[in-house]
């Protein structure tokens, strides 16, 4: 116990050690994560009018990231199925880096929920008067923290493991990552069942909801993971094969071309229809009776979209840069398309045919700027950590001393 | 002196503002030798001074607005262990009521008559509403809002008018911000939507925390102090009959109307949800609906849909109804009927204006 105290000391130290590069990012990030939280208190006491909420349009911005990060949560999972059930040695190296991140998304999915609510002081009553199994939204509280538990486990347990310079023990982690991969799939099906299962809103529900999730976050994650390992691996000496992220290239081009896929046949069912339930859908594409704040976003995501696709289709991918520059660009596609394309459109028109448009506020945004340099704070202090254990310069029985310059940020 | 450097340490990167590359005061620093630390020299010392305090004080001026918070908004010790509203005892639930009468009275210097009404037995009430009568006046909507302490800034109604183009029923096609200095107009209809107390209820499925339900007499109610505020239910309900307390509600003392229940009227705060509740301050007490009582046409129609001899059954027996958006499978107890009789029926129609205002 002891041991695991000073562990977690050392941890703790060293998350507070870098060069000035890293002590930047680390200053912008808290800055911004504070704007966040002056943002969000300002929000405590006025209530949420303080965002771009309504009564007709009751979800926003928050429930839109929210869903993008349960979709990069569940991607890291990507990750793990070559290396465990494929044994791929690539990626074997870097699967604790991609499990982190879905811890540094579940965290920062929860903090975009709590923001959500208009009582977050009662969130206990989340723990006392479960609606089990009736509410879906209860299903997802419990999955989220169980993906959360599970991968905090995986991860402090190899982590605890290297430091100690221990071969990890088999059955205290790989039946726990063969849960995860199932578990991954799950918390990203319940998120979307929580839309698809609204039946007086017509926008979402469709059967086509859960599977353009999963194909949509299993572009957006890996994407994400591409585009961090690369950071890493030129902040620190942490080695990853260039073949891991061309494996990784593969994953996001079939995932993406799924989710284009699956995107074309709601849009054709909604418009060829042409019945009533497309007026949301109508209102996202092309406005509806003179309003038409959603248009220019989704076209600027399926432009996005089917620019990386088109790219990652061609051997110019192959080349890093623009390999990096089509992974930039789905991100904030899929972010788009999952945030501003898929929740607030549903709200509009109103159940009752009104049409209120949806603009967030400024404090709204901060606050989910706050919550996103938060969530990369932890992940940096995450790699921070990770890095020198992993490689064996943090061990119990060295002194922290030893540690490298070079493995700071550099 | 453990502890301050503990806390050098963290703040000194909270605030990130010193301790370069060149630093060496963490270098082998161990936290268990006290104060003399090798390389801890006095100007890094002072340097981690000055960001510890800048990290605090950064972090205190993020946190300033919580200055304003109001005292309503932090919850007492009593009101923080109240259970849900179906686990409490017969005496936590006039604790409960005692707290609420306390506090309004302290907030609108009226003594407020507030009781929990139960179902009654054998009561299922379900509303209907004739549409050739509705002349859009939309006295419903302010008599909802003066019986059922709603906020008045921003205004909460629970009921919305549409201003329908005769020749449609579809409400796609409705018109919710008519203003007519004189209605109704002629070549439109008028149709009243509030919640339909639906006998399956999506925005019960969804709630997380149970913090809304049915009741045996049919109607869907909210306990306002167990609601977390996700707004899950509004998202779910078909007919928009949800509402969110967006900001503090205001309600002027003077417009207080001092008779409620603990599931219905009472005053809300801000970050909770409510909704219709069928007056069930009234109704529970053989009253009627104050939106039903103000219609100046007769057109709102309300009873007990178990007893055959109530006018809402006949109404069912001999009109021809419908109900809103019947597709989405929540069976709406709350219809709507056009004057004119069922051909086919061989029951004799009542005037309905001999009946109009008959209780359940
Ligand atoms: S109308 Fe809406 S709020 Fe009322 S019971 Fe039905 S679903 Fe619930
Ligand atoms: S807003 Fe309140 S009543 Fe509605 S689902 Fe959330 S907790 Fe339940």
């Amino acid at each position: 116990m002891k041991d695991y105290l000073i562990f977690l000391w050392r941890c703790a130290r060293l998350s507070f050690r870098g060069n000035w590069k890293y002590y930047t990012w680390m200053f912008i990030l808290t800055a911004i994560a504070l704007l966040g939280l002056n943002a969000y208190t300002k929000q405590l006491v006025a209530g949420l009018v303080t965002t771009g909420m309504t009564d007709q349009v009751s979800w926003g911005l928050y429930i839109a990231n929210f869903t993008y990060l349960v979709g990069v949560a569940a991607a890291a999972v990507m990750l793990v199925i070559p290396v465990y059930i494929y044994k791929n040695r690539e990626l074997h190296d870097l699967v604790i880096l991609g499990e982190l991140l879905a811890v540094a998304a579940i965290i920062m999915c929860l903090l975009f929920v709590t923001v959500d609510l208009g009582r977050p002081d009662r969130f206990i009553h989340l723990l006392l008067r479960f609606n089990f199994p009736i509410s879906m939204l209860t299903w997802d509280v419990l999955v989220l923290n169980g993906y959360l538990v599970l991968n905090l486990h995986i991860c402090g347990y190899l982590i605890y493991c290297a430091y100690h310079k221990r071969q990890p023990s088999k059955i205290f982690y790989i039946p726990f990552v063969f849960l995860a991969i199932g578990w991954a799939i799950t918390i990203h099906t319940v998120t979307a069942f929580l839309y698809s299962g609204l039946g007086g809103r017509p926008f979402w529900n469709s059967a086509v909801i859960a599977p353009r999730f999963i194909a949509s976050a299993f572009a957006a994650g890996p994407a994400i993971i591409i585009l961090t390992l690369q950071i890493i691996r030129h902040a620190t000496q942490y080695p990853v094969a260039d073949a891991a992220l061309h494996l990784l290239r593969r994953i996001v081009t079939v995932a993406l071309s799924i989710n284009m896929f699956l995107l074309g046949s709601e849009v054709f069912t909604e418009f060829y229809t042409g019945s009533a339930h497309s007026v949301s859908a109508r209102y996202l594409f092309v406005g509806l009776h003179g309003h038409h704040a959603l248009v220019p976003w989704i076209w600027s995501a399926i432009f996005l979209n089917t620019g990386a696709l088109f790219v990652l289709l061609t051997p110019l991918s192959r080349r890093l840069w623009i390999l990096n520059l089509a992974c930039a660009a789905m991100i904030v596609g899929i972010w788009i398309e999952k945030g501003m394309g898929l929740i607030v459109p549903a709200f509009i028109p109103s159940p009752l045919g009104e049409i209120v448009e949806y603009t967030p506020t400024a404090n709204e945004i901060l606050v989910c700027l706050g919550i996103w340099a938060f969530g990369l704070l932890l992940y940096t202090i995450f790699v921070r950590i990770t890095v020198p254990v992993l490689q064996g310069h943090l061990t119990a029985d060295s002194d922290s001393t030893d540690i490298p310059q070079q493995v700071d940020a550099s | 002196m453990r502890l301050p450097v503990v806390k050098n340490q963290e703040s000194v990167h909270s605030s990130a503002s010193s301790c370069g590359d060149g630093c060496t005061c963490s270098g082998g620093a161990n936290p268990y030798t006290g104060s003399t630390r090798p390389g801890m020299t006095r100007r890094s010392f002072l340097r981690r001074g000055a960001a510890v305090t800048g990290g605090l004080a950064a972090l205190a001026a993020s946190l300033s607005p919580l200055r304003d918070l109001d005292g309503d908004d932090i919850p007492s010790v009593q009101k923080f262990l109240q259970k849900h509203y179906k686990e409490m005892s017969g005496e936590e639930m006039e604790e409960a009521l005692a707290r609420i009468r306390k506090e309004v009275e302290k907030r609108y210097d009226v003594r407020p008559d507030i009781r929990d009404f139960k179902p009654m037995d054998g009561v299922e009430f379900v509303y209907g509403l004739n549409l050739s009568r509705c002349i859009g006046c939309r006295k419903c909507v302010h008599a909802c809002v003066a019986e059922n302490n709603q906020s008045r800034d921003p205004e909460i109604q629970y009921i919305r008018v549409l201003e329908m183009p005769r020749g449609s029923v579809d409400i796609e096609d409705g018109d919710h911000s008519y203003d007519r200095a004189t209605v109704p107009d002629e070549n439109h209809y008028y149709m009243p939507i509030q919640c339909h107390q639906c006998a399956n209820p999506p925005c019960v499925k969804v709630c997380p925390v149970e913090a809304t339900w049915q009741e045996d007499d049919g109607i869907t109610v909210i306990d306002y102090d167990w609601c977390i505020g996700c707004r899950y239910c509004e998202a779910a309900c078909p007919y928009w009959a949800r509402r969110f307390n967006f900001a503090k509600p205001t309600l002027p003392k003077a417009d207080l109307n001092p008779n409620m229940a603990y599931l219905s009227n009472r005053p809300r705060e801000k970050g909770v949800m409510e909704k219709c509740h069928f007056c069930l301050q009234r109704t529970r007490q053989g009253r009627l609906p104050a939106c039903l009582e103000v219609c100046p046409t007769g057109a709102r129609k309300f009873g007990n849909i178990l007893d055959p001899q109530s006018e809402v059954s006949q109404i069912l027996k001999t009109k021809r109804v419908f109900v809103l958006k019947a597709d989405v499978g929540t069976l709406p107890r709350f219809f709507y009927y056009f004057d004119e009789r069922d051909p086919i029926s061989d029951i004799p129609l009542e005037a309905s204006s001999e009946h109009a205002g008959e209780s359940a």
